[in-house]
């Protein structure tokens, strides 16, 4: 999508240097100054136990950032995001109202719903050239209709069942809550996709040139479609997880991941217009986002005092290595 | 536009075809809305719709100028819920002190737009994520103003906008062409109007040419933040109160793009004017209206609300109908 020859020309840099992109290391010492100014106010922040908490409630986070990155890199946005954490959730539980079998099906049936409305952003940004902005904005109304209607259409089942409770918050290796297993999994499978695969390359390849890309014979259609897809269900397991640590779903549960999705994945060093970025950024944006967050409202500030520091922190950080090079 | 215009009259129809679509489709909209209302085409029905619909219209017009220069302001929203709960605080008492308040809640709007402009321009950061980050802050405003909804606003002043002049003319539409008139048609026929086209469609080039890029872009930004305080006056006007509600200032946001893109606004930049902007959120408004008068299920409201602003927006902004060419598709 970029025009700019400097942008390209970095593309031709092998992953291994990619990740001396100035962002990641910024990004991981302004989370070093957070944790110390925050150790300055009070020493729990150092602890273990603050720390793993914050990796489980970070790893919701992580893994619809995961999902929109994938977005992202291509130049495109996924705006459905809220809708789709919160259809997601309650399909997921719903299927638990269908006995022991529906409760086996509970995780995976609420992540092939986030797939579905994927597939439908994809389909359209992909084959009907639709812009990505428009079209999942429309997708996350249509959703939000959907789930309006079946919440109060029929008797909805809200109550997580035990193997998500379990996925969420139980604990597989002692001391490290599964929830950050499951992030670390979807991370490690993203490394993989992105570094050693061509669904990868042509990811950066589709951002950094569109046009390129087809030419030199990637399906970028397939590449687009599969991409919105992978964000679909990502945010999908993301809202799986978020009614498993809540315990139930609710209906405005995703409206507070999506500009936080984006910022972290932004903050992260990926370059919004895509073909540039790395998943080690990523990982420290969204900590970055979640520790911002926990910090504020373990200092007890009021939301109004919380919204206007996150803003300027997210835009002093931008302003500090997120500038784009003068053309 | 690429052929040779045969005439005068078919480069003004290229130019103002999205704006005439618009036109269209709200008119087409809007016969069906009043042709199954109760009451049928009357004054009152005509005020109420207009007063609905020119919320939305001063929030599609913010987001218009700034779609134009190819960016995108995503918190016109909260401008507008920060202007609502300023002008809850300060647009109250003597006419004077209402006057000052007023003037104090539009310099907010425009300090407002100019912070995300200089940030854009100068600090050159991405319009999506400045703009995200600018909203929360201007939400964490809103909510120091009014942390619980309250506050009270001068009735007589907000009667006399959301009324009928001589007991026809909505007042909420004289504003809107007031303003239209007032800030769109001297900005759209200025240099830095011309100056946010060519930005919007090939920057590097006008950038070549020596036109006043920043500038432009500087003053759409501007003008998008004044625009989206006229609209929180309106929302303080309608409802005497101010709010800092998080979800509505979201869904004015959202709802402002939809009304663009439906207005024949390219969200690429370079394309479409306010006016059609204006339309799209009047058809967008008309949605709404449309359900009540098919007397639907309230449940089923947003979902036919989502199909219907899904199916609008797919085919006005389809790029699949444009292409000759396989390439094409990646412009």
């Amino acid at each position: 999508m970029s025009e700019d020859a400097s942008l390209m020309r970095r593309s031709g840099i092998p992953s291994r240097l990619r990740r001396v992109d100035p962002a990641v290391p910024i990004a991981f010492g302004c989370i070093l100054l957070l944790l110390l100014g925050g150790s300055i106010y009070s020493s729990n922040f150092l602890s273990p136990d603050y720390l793993l908490q914050q990796l489980k409630v970070a790893s919701f986070l992580g893994v619809i950032a995961t999902g929109m990155m994938m977005v992202i890199l291509l130049g495109q946005i996924d705006l459905s995001i809220p809708w789709v954490v919160a259809a997601g959730a309650m399909m997921a539980c719903a299927a638990t109202a269908y006995g022991s079998f529906g409760s086996f099906l509970a995780v995976p049936f609420g992540i092939l719903c986030g797939a579905v409305i994927g597939a439908l952003n994809g389909l359209a940004v992909a084959y009907l050239r639709i812009p990505s902005m428009i079209i999942t904005l429309a997708t996350n109304a249509v959703v939000q209709g959907l789930m309006v209607v079946y919440t109060g259409g029929f008797a909805p089942q809200d109550a997580a069942s035990p193997a998500m409770r379990f996925l969420a918050t139980g604990y597989v290796i002692p001391a490290i809550p599964n929830g950050v297993l499951v992030w670390l999994i979807v991370g490690i499978l993203a490394v993989f996709l992105l570094v050693r695969t061509t669904f990868g390359r042509s990811l950066y390849a589709i951002g950094n040139r569109e046009r390129a890309a087809y030419l030199s014979g990637i399906d970028t259609r397939r590449v687009t479609l599969l991409a919105f897809v992978m964000s679909g269900s990502l945010s999908a397991l993301g809202g799986v997880l978020l009614a498993g640590y809540a315990s139930k779903a609710s209906q405005s549960m995703g409206d507070a991941y999506l500009l936080p999705s984006i910022a972290a994945v932004v903050l992260g060093g990926t370059h919004v217009l895509g073909g540039k970025g790395s998943y080690l950024g990523t990982v420290a944006g969204v900590i970055l986002i979640t520790l911002l967050q926990s910090i504020l409202s373990v200092m007890q500030i009021e939301e109004a005092g919380r919204q206007l520091i996150y803003g300027v922190v997210i835009i002093c950080m931008l302003l500090l290595y997120g500038r784009q090079k003068l053309s | 536009m690429k052929e040779i215009p045969h005439g005068e009259w078919r480069f003004w129809y290229a130019q103002h075809k999205g704006t005439l679509l618009a036109a269209a489709l709200f008119v087409v909209m809007f016969t069906i809305y009043v042709s199954n209302h109760p009451a049928g085409f009357t004054a009152n029905v005509v005020q109420t719709a207009s007063n609905k619909a020119a919320l939305l219209a001063f929030v599609a017009m913010a987001q218009c100028f700034v779609v134009i220069t190819a960016g995108i302001d995503l918190s016109v929203g909260m401008i507008l819920i920060l202007s609502n709960c300023l002008a809850s605080l300060l647009v109250v008492g003597t006419p004077f002190q209402t006057a000052v308040g007023v003037i104090a809640v539009l310099l907010t709007g425009l300090a407002c737009g100019m912070l995300n402009g200089l940030i854009i321009i100068f600090g050159r950061l991405q319009p999506i994520v400045t703009t995200i980050a600018t909203s929360a802050i201007f939400f964490g405003l809103a909510l120091l103003l009014r942390p619980t909804p309250g506050g009270a606003v001068n009735e007589t002043l907000a009667d006399a906008f959301t009324s009928k002049l001589f007991d026809v003319v909505p007042a909420s539409l004289v504003v809107l062409a007031a303003t239209l008139l007032i800030f769109w048609i001297p900005f759209s026929r200025s240099i830095l109007g011309r100056a946010a086209y060519a930005a919007g469609s090939a920057e590097n080039a006008a950038y070549m040419s020596g036109m006043p890029i920043k500038r432009a872009k500087f003053a759409a930004y501007a003008l998008a933040g004044l625009m989206s305080a006229i609209g929180g006056l309106y929302l303080t006007f309608f409802s005497y109160t101010g709010e800092a509600a998080f979800a509505s200032g979201n869904a004015y946001t959202l709802y402002s793009i939809a009304a663009v893109v439906l207005g024949g606004v390219s969200l690429a930049g370079g394309k479409g004017g306010a006016v059609g902007a204006v339309f799209g959120a009047l058809a967008f408004r008309t949605i709404g209206d449309l359900l009540f008068v098919f007397d639907l299920d309230p449940l089923w409201q947003p979902l036919f609300q989502g199909i219907v602003l899904m199916l609008a927006i797919s085919i006005g902004s389809i790029g699949l109908a444009r292409v000759r060419n396989r390439l094409e598709w990646f412009q």
